[in-house]
Order: structure tokens, then sequence, then C-alpha cells
């Protein structure tokens, strides 16, 4: 808090300073609703366009490609990505060395040109698949890297003393890692690992360069279907079906962050940021405990 | 590799323009977000709320659809951006969203007793968060900001399909010019990002070293 403890002085200023504000932002409100009635963009006609069976059942279908979409490349990139993260932290050079250069590889390159490449490049090689799965391998191929980076960072981030304890009871570190390391990381990484999918979610919108009918897309040939004056109006359904079901993940992963918090105190969790860029940003346990 | 060696000057050009796509809209959403930071931490509860529901709606949309609602939304309410500045509009205010979360948890992290020493000196909020709050608090926010900005490098490829020539956009007309060369023109596309990701990347691991606070 930057400002508790406030005198009758500054109290009076805040008083006149939300009255300010409000009047700016009713202002900024009034101004779009102006510029888009003086537009023609508030005629119930226009709105009354999304209670149109046809386009809702089109839509409805596009959400369903989209998740299909975002599931598959899920699962794909959360078992690639765990695969990723062991062989990183492997005791072997020749593996580790390797599979580093990859994750840094593919966590460099844009996820579009991923797609691209999977839609252009794949069928050269004599690799044809459907467009669906064309999105789910650029997907799976930079949310494996980046998710290995986030499961890296969690088992990093366990007390050195839980490997060492599991390596003096005489554990092989392979067994170290899955008995003692993976289900605490599990639990400390579930936030950040959601907010990643979350990210995954948006991303399927991409699909929309190869030709992949999900939402954007749909929404795109409805435009061009029904005429552009009713663009406005489609995107803006897209884009909030997107806040509605991303908003829900953002909320599980908020409540999964604060059982935890609840459960094995604040210490476990202020370890773990919320934001995988947080946990990315600090791979070395000794930069964590700094 | 004819592909790429024989059209360098299309690939630089490419480049050129994804870094001034970068540039712009890096300086443009340090701005916004660092604003919506200071509305989400101040006094004033419109301020707090707007902060607040602009990072959530915006946070939780796709770029492409900024990018869509800005670039065919607008103009149904006679604002014509066209594609570039569009683009640019576009990362300005998705990457804002991130920053403000960013910079709204290094404010956070400054101890209190800086505020409430630049209280008791007399200061009014917005000088507290000027002269004492931002300034430590960016120097803690490097590498998330660092890491901020290297996705919106890789995000800003999103332009290149709306016809927007950067590195992207290149690639995709040499692929359309080179069908039976797709594979070496995109490696080259990805170099090139590879190039800007990896020293953003280097650039933000000194400057953190160099503007870390001292213990």
């Amino acid at each position: 808090m930057l400002y508790d403890a406030i005198g009758p002085r500054t109290r009076r200023r805040i008083r006149i300073g939300t009255g300010l504000a409000t009047v700016a932002v009713l202002g900024l409100v009034a101004f779009a609703l102006a510029r888009l009635g003086s537009h023609g963009q508030l005629e119930g006609e226009r709105w009354r366009k999304l209670a149109d069976p046809d386009l809702r059942s089109l839509l409805g279908t596009a959400l369903g490609n989209t998740l299909k979409a975002a599931a598959l490349a899920m699962l794909l990139s959360t078992a690639v990505g765990a695969l990723l993260a062991v062989g990183r932290l492997s005791l072997h050079t020749w593996i580790r060395v390797p599979v580093g250069i990859f994750v840094e590889f593919f966590r460099g390159l844009p996820l579009l040109l991923l797609i691209l490449f999977a839609a252009l490049g794949l069928p050269q090689l004599g690799l044809s698949f459907s467009v669906l799965w064309y999105l789910v391998i650029g997907l799976t191929a930079y949310n494996g890297a980046v998710l290995a980076e986030i499961f890296r960072a969690g088992i990093l981030s366990i007390d050195r003393g839980q490997r060492e304890a599991g390596l003096a009871i005489g554990l092989r570190p392979t067994q170290v890692l899955w008995i003692i390391l993976v289900p605490q990381a599990v639990r400390r990484m579930l936030p950040a690992l959601i907010s990643q999918l979350v990210t995954l979610l948006k991303d399927t919108s991409l699909g929309f360069v190869i030709a992949y009918p999900e939402l954007l897309r749909t929404g795109q040939g409805a435009v061009e279907f029904l005429g552009s004056r009713y663009a406005l109006q489609i995107y803006l359904a897209v884009a909030a079906i997107y806040i509605v079901v991303n908003y829900a993940l953002s909320s599980l992963a908020r409540w999964l962050d604060r059982r935890q918090q609840r459960r094995y105190g604040s210490g476990t969790a202020s370890a773990v940021a919320i934001d995988p860029e947080d946990v990315l940003s600090n791979p070395d346990p000794a930069a964590a405990s700094r | 590799m004819d592909a790429i060696f024989g059209n360098l000057d299309l690939y630089l050009r490419g480049f050129l323009e994804t870094l001034r796509l970068s540039v712009l809209a890096a300086a443009g959403s340090l701005l916004l977000g660092t604003l919506l930071a200071a509305f989400r931490v101040s006094p004033i509860p419109p301020l707090r709320a707007l902060g607040a529901t602009y990072v959530e709606i915006v946070r939780n949309t796709p770029l492409t659809v900024v990018f869509f609602l800005l670039a065919f939304g607008l103009p149904q309410v006679g604002l014509t951006l066209g594609f570039y500045a569009a683009a640019v509009a576009a990362l300005t205010l998705y990457t804002a969203a991130f920053v403000c979360e960013v910079v709204r948890s290094g404010i956070n992290s400054v101890s209190t007793g800086q505020a409430e020493a630049a209280r008791a000196i007399g200061f009014t909020f917005p000088q507290t968060l000027r002269h004492v709050v931002l300034p430590q608090a960016f120097r803690t926010v490097v590498p998330p900001l660092g890491n901020i900005y290297i996705a919106m490098v890789k995000n800003s490829a999103i332009a290149g399909a709306f016809g927007v020539s950067e590195l992207l956009g290149v690639g995709k007309r040499l692929t359309v010019t080179n069908p039976d060369a797709v594979i070496e023109v995109l490696l080259g596309v990805g170099v090139a990002y590879l190039v800007l990701t990896l020293s953003l990347g280097l650039f933000f691991g000194v400057l953190e070293r160099r503007v870390a606070i001292a213990h």
C-alpha cells in the first residue's frame, strides 16, 4: 500500500480525484457510444444478427474446433515438455546439451512461423496431415519448449536437501526425480502451467493463417458472407467468447494458487509466480533464493 | 540456398521492418503499461477499476483478435488505420496489459518504508510514485520485462499475415515465389528471428546486472 493512514486533506484530494476520474471515464464511454451511434453501430438489427441461429451454430462449431485443437496441443505439449525438461536435467552431457539447444531454438521462434513451417514445410518432406494437425504440431513444438522450461524451473526450485536426502537413502537419480522431486514440483508449477495453457488457447487463433476453421477464421468467414457492416459485432462476439473461456481458466489458476498458499503456507507459494514469465526469469535456484 | 542468398536484400528489409515495428510498440507499451500500473496502485477507485478492467480484458483476448478489431472493426466507425498502424496499435495495446502487471508487481516489491518516507517529507502520491517508487520498481522488473519484449518481437510476426512486409511477411511472399524451397526460406526467417530474440536476451541479461540493486 502506498497510501495507508490518510489524513483529512488527502481524503479530500482523493474525493476530488474520484470525481474527476469518474467524469473522465464516463466521458470516454459517452464519446465511444456517440461514435458508434453516429455510424449506426448501435442499431438493434446489427446486434440481433448475433442471435441468428445459423450464425450461432456456426460459432458454436468453431468454438468446438478451437477447443479441440487447444486440448490436443495441451496434452501433447505437456508430454513433450515433461520429456524435454527431464532431458535437460539429465546427468549425461550428450542428452542435456542437444535437448537444451532444441528447447532454446523453438522457444526463440515466433509461433506463427512454426505453424507455417508445419503447414508448408512438412508436406515437402513427404509428411501430409490435416489442417488441424498442422496447427497442433506448430503449437506443440513451441509450447513443448516453453513448458519444458517451466517444468525445469519447478524442479530446480525444490530445496537441494530433498535431492540429497533421496540420494543419501540410496535412491537412483531417476528415482529421486520421479518419487521425490516431481510430486513437489507439480504442485508448485501448477499456476504457471495453467497460465501458459491460457496462452496456448489464445494462440489457437493463429490457425486462421492456415485456414483451420477455428473461432476467428469462422468469424472472418461470417463477416465476408454477411457483409462488413457486421464486422464490429461479430469480432466483438468472437473476442467475448475468448475472454469468457480464458477468464474461466485463469480463475482456476488463481483458485489453485490461493488453495496452495492456504495449504502449504505462503513460503511455498512465494517461490512460484502465477506468471510463467516470472518463473522463467528465475530458472536457477541460486537466483530464486537471493 | 539460392532462395535465401538471392533475396538477402528482401530479408534485410524485413528484418529492419520487424525492428521498427518492435521499437515503436515497445516504446508505446512501456508508456501505456506504466500509466496503467500507476492507475492500478492509485488511491482513486475509478482509475483502479479502469486499469484492472483493461488488463483483465486484454490479457484474455488473443492478439490476433485485437488485430482484427483494429484493422476491420474500427473502419466501421470511420477510423481506418491501415495495416501497419493497426499492427503497431494492436501490439502496443496488447503488450501494455502485460507490462502493467509486471510493473505493478515491481511497485509492490519496493519496501513500504520508501513510500512512507516519501510521504513523511510531504510528497504527494504522483510524486512518490515518480521520484521514489517507480525508479526502484523498474530495476527489479528488468528480467520479466525482457521476457515480455522478447515475446512481443515474436508476436510482431502476426503483422506479416496481414501483408505488412516484416520478416514473416517477406518469408510468406518468398514461399510463393520459391515453392520448391519452402523449408530453406522459412529456416532463413527463423534464423533472423533467433538473431533478434537471442540478442535481446543477452541485452536484458547485461541490463539486469547493470541496474541490479547491490545488497
